[in-house]
């Protein structure tokens, strides 16, 4: 498994990117995101928010186009050798498995742990907040600590491009801000490049300096977060999907 | 209380499926104890080294057959789980499923049409061996049918376990570069062994008490279990106070069984987070593809080629003389009606304790189910402790004093055959009718909707499906089942298992193969054509 000693945030690139479902309309994604940025992904359920990230982290393969990160091309690697962590809604976990393990896991798939790794494992979930934890199985844990333990486990990859698939849609509002607050924290200290699919506007205000707005498949729109959410220079169908529900300025 | 009330219509129906159930097992018993009392000295002296012996086979193979059947199930069914896309998939699944509905005296007479010593490949194991092939009787014989049976239903329950693994864990895996070991171990595996205990604990009592394929392939003394023995008693023999010997250690025995399971089962609840995996995300290399397609294949060949021979056999029978024939005309029709009826009953019990568990689930304050709440959930695994035969056996013992057994036969299979099928039909009913009561309960106790109405506009729209799939699967059981009625049967009244035995019997194979072929394709007809109209118009 590569591991990258100098984290930092890679760029990412996706060059006329071609996707469908078996039956399904088809998608097209052509977008650039800078390194170490933090991107906002929104759009309506169905615009391809989820797929987006499935084509980026490997899940789904391309039916043509390229997926470029760090100037290398991806795009037919698979998952575990791309250098991409990947955040989901729920089921980031195993259940049968203690939080130290879980955790463990992002080092070692065979969890052949070395003492450097256990190291490195305790000191994620002291910086995440688990301390004192590690024994304890996912069931005995709350939901905002459930993924708290999933940052853990990015934290040890140490990959530069960290996917978020509505990790904190099934949150309570003050557990996201304190969840947002602490994905903020680690990219600043470990610089990686962020991509975050959300349906809250109050996430990507709180957190993104990008935001990219998808609709029907495809990238409708991106600029600065703080743009599109005052609702100055957003393309209307953005004004639409947001409805009154702007950003409190 | 309003939740309260709403049951009450419900839980009483549950309450008289469980008096229908209980007079019908009880009603054995009482034969059973009435029998054992009058004539105690010689059931007493029937416990001796033949009855040893006997259960000793009972258990032994049964074990065996467990271990056969599910350990290659293991590797089948996470081969299955692993590649979504296999070629034929869907159709070797479809395959797998034929052996649940066809009649096992059917799969006993393709594994001879196989594996027996006039068999298809006896020629190439007699060259093999340089002898000539005896066939398999006795325990191969019995392993052998016993292994196409449940090979494919553990496979399947196996998989169905790994559906449940939710995508996300599938794609976890490929992100973390998990291989094939690390992928069993921590993905796989926790989830075979959770299923294990019950997929090995049903196969085993499947086996333990299985009758058809032990009557037919098992060989003399050396080769029968309690069941058959008990058969042997009551019609060759007629040595009543021998069957109750073997019955009572039969019923002890699965009662332990059954217990034991139930305590390594109780672990079975996993909290259950299924989103919808319709893609997953799995990236096996070379070496596993290719072991898993040999491991496929292998399975596949080995539930397929009884099927096989079943019809190659079959073809080479005299068809047109066989359908003509009024024997043949009137088994058929009896069979028809028997079961159909026996599927009715069956579909009513269960959907009455399925409501019933539900109704009684909702309506207590107490986190622990009430005892009838428990009897209605697992009264239907009554008939897995008390098998068929020993309910045969008890009223077959008791009816004698009434006048001629034999004129009892229609009842008697028509109400054992549907309480057999009952723990399949309500593991096919349960799980739509608790969907749909938790999402519709609240608003049907809203709108005032209950009792006839709420089965009518409310549940029955959503158990129409597996509704049909419960009435066909019970009937393609009763259709195809050979234990009551080779207790009750007599020339007077004959299904087609019954008739098929006697031609077996008689050695007029040629006869048997036709009817066999017939046989099995009506119950996959009715199996195929059932599910049909559930999916058409669910």
């Amino acid at each position: 498994m590569t591991r990258h000693d100098d984290p930092g945030g890679a760029a990412i690139r996706l060059e006329g990117l071609r996707f469908a479902y078996s039956g399904g309309a088809a998608m097209r994604f052509d977008l650039k995101i800078g390194a170490s940025d933090i991107v906002a992904l929104m759009g309506p359920s169905g615009s391809g928010k989820s797929t987006l990230l499935n084509l980026i982290a490997g899940f789904e393969a391309p039916d043509a186009g390229r997926v470029l990160i760090g100037g290398e091309d991806v795009t037919h690697l698979p998952p575990h050798r791309r250098p991409v962590s990947m955040v989901f809604q729920e089921n980031n976990l195993f259940a049968h498995l203690t939080v130290a393990q879980n955790v463990g896991l992002g080092r070692s798939a065979g969890l052949r742990l070395s003492s450097v790794d256990q190291m490195a494992v305790t000191d994620a979930l002291a910086r995440t907040g688990l301390a004192g934890k590690e024994e304890r199985l996912p069931h005995a844990l709350s939901g905002g600590e459930r993924q708290r333990v999933a940052l853990a486990r990015v934290l040890v990859r140490e990959r530069p491009v960290l996917l978020l698939d509505e990790p904190f849609a099934s949150l309570g509002p003050a557990l996201r801000d304190e969840m947002l607050d602490l994905i903020a924290a680690l990219h600043r200290e470990q610089a990686m490049t962020i991509l975050m699919a959300t349906h809250d506007p109050r996430d990507a205000e709180r957190l993104s300096k990008t935001l990219v707005f998808l609709e029907n498949g495809a990238i409708a729109g991106v600029g600065a977060t703080m743009d599109f959410l005052s609702g100055r220079r957003g393309p209307a169908a953005f004004d639409r999907y947001l409805g009154t529900r702007k950003a409190p300025q | 209380m309003t939740a309260r009330r709403q049951g009450q219509g419900r839980v009483a129906a549950g309450v008289l499926a469980l008096a229908v159930i209980g007079l019908l097992i009880g009603g054995a018993f009482f034969g059973l104890g009435q029998e054992a009392l009058t004539a105690w000295r010689s059931a007493l002296s029937a416990f001796d080294p033949y009855l040893v012996r006997v259960a000793r086979f009972t258990l032994w193979q049964a074990a065996l057959s467990t271990l056969l059947s599910v350990a290659p199930a293991i590797l089948v069914a996470r081969a299955l789980a692993r590649h979504p896309r296999f070629f034929g998939r869907g159709l070797i699944l479809q395959l797998f499923a034929v052996p649940l509905a066809l009649p096992a005296i059917v799969a006993a007479l393709g594994v001879l049409a196989l594996y027996g010593r006039a068999g298809y490949f006896a020629p190439l194991f007699s060259a093999l061996s340089e002898e000539r092939w005896p066939g398999i009787y006795g325990l191969s014989g019995i392993l052998v049918a016993h292994v196409f049976f449940n090979l494919p239903l553990a496979a399947r329950l196996f998989l169905a376990a790994l559906e449940n693994v939710p995508a996300d864990q599938w794609r976890l895996s490929a992100q973390l570069g998990m291989g094939a070991f690390s992928s069993f171990r921590f993905i796989e595996w926790p989830v075979l062994r959770a299923a294990l205990p019950g997929v090995a604990g049903l196969v085993f009592m499947l086996c333990a008490t299985s009758f058809t394929i032990v009557l037919t392939l098992g060989g003399g003394p050396r080769a029968t279990t309690l069941e058959v023995a008990i058969y042997q008693a009551l019609r060759f023999d007629f040595d009543p106070a021998r069957a109750i010997a073997l019955t009572l250690v039969q019923v002890a025995l699965t009662g332990a069984i059954v217990l034991a399971l139930a305590r390594l089962g109780a672990a079975m609840t996993g909290d259950a987070s299924l989103p919808v995996a319709p893609r997953r995300a799995l990236f096996p290399g070379r070496g596993e593809k290719g072991f898993n397609a040999a491991i496929i294949l292998l399975a596949l060949a080995f539930v397929a080629g009884p099927m096989a021979a079943t019809v190659i056999a079959g073809l080479q029978a005299d068809l047109g003389r066989l359908a003509g024939e009024n024997a043949v005309l009137s088994a058929t029709a009896t069979s028809l009606v028997l079961s159909a009826l026996a599927a009715l009953l069956c579909l009513l019990l269960s959907l009455s304790l399925v409501m019933a568990r539900r109704a009684l689930e909702l309506a207590r304050a107490a986190p622990v189910p009430g005892l009838l709440e428990r009897m209605s959930d697992t009264g239907a695994a009554m008939v897995l402790i008390v098998p068929p035969i020993v309910i045969g056996a008890g009223w077959f013992v008791l009816l004698r004093h009434f006048g001629d057994v034999f004129a009892f036969a229609p009842v008697m299979v028509v109400t054992v055959n549907a309480v057999m099928a009952m723990p399949f039909a309500m593991r096919a009913v349960r799980p739509a009718y608790d969907a749909a009561s938790a999402r519709h309960e609240k608003l049907c106790a809203a709108l005032g909707i209950s009792g006839w109405n709420r089965l009518r506009l409310v549940d029955w729209p959503a158990l129409r499906k597996p509704a049909a799939t419960a009435f066909a699967f019970a009937m393609a059981l009763s259709l195809g089942d050979l234990g009551v009625i080779a207790l009750f049967g007599s020339d007077r009244v004959q299904t087609l298992p019954y008739l098929l035995l006697q031609r077996m019997g008689s050695y007029r194979t040629a006869d048997a193969a036709g009817i066999a072929l017939f046989l099995g394709l009506l119950c996959l007809g009715l199996m195929f054509a059932a599910t049909r109209w559930g999916k058409g118009r669910g």
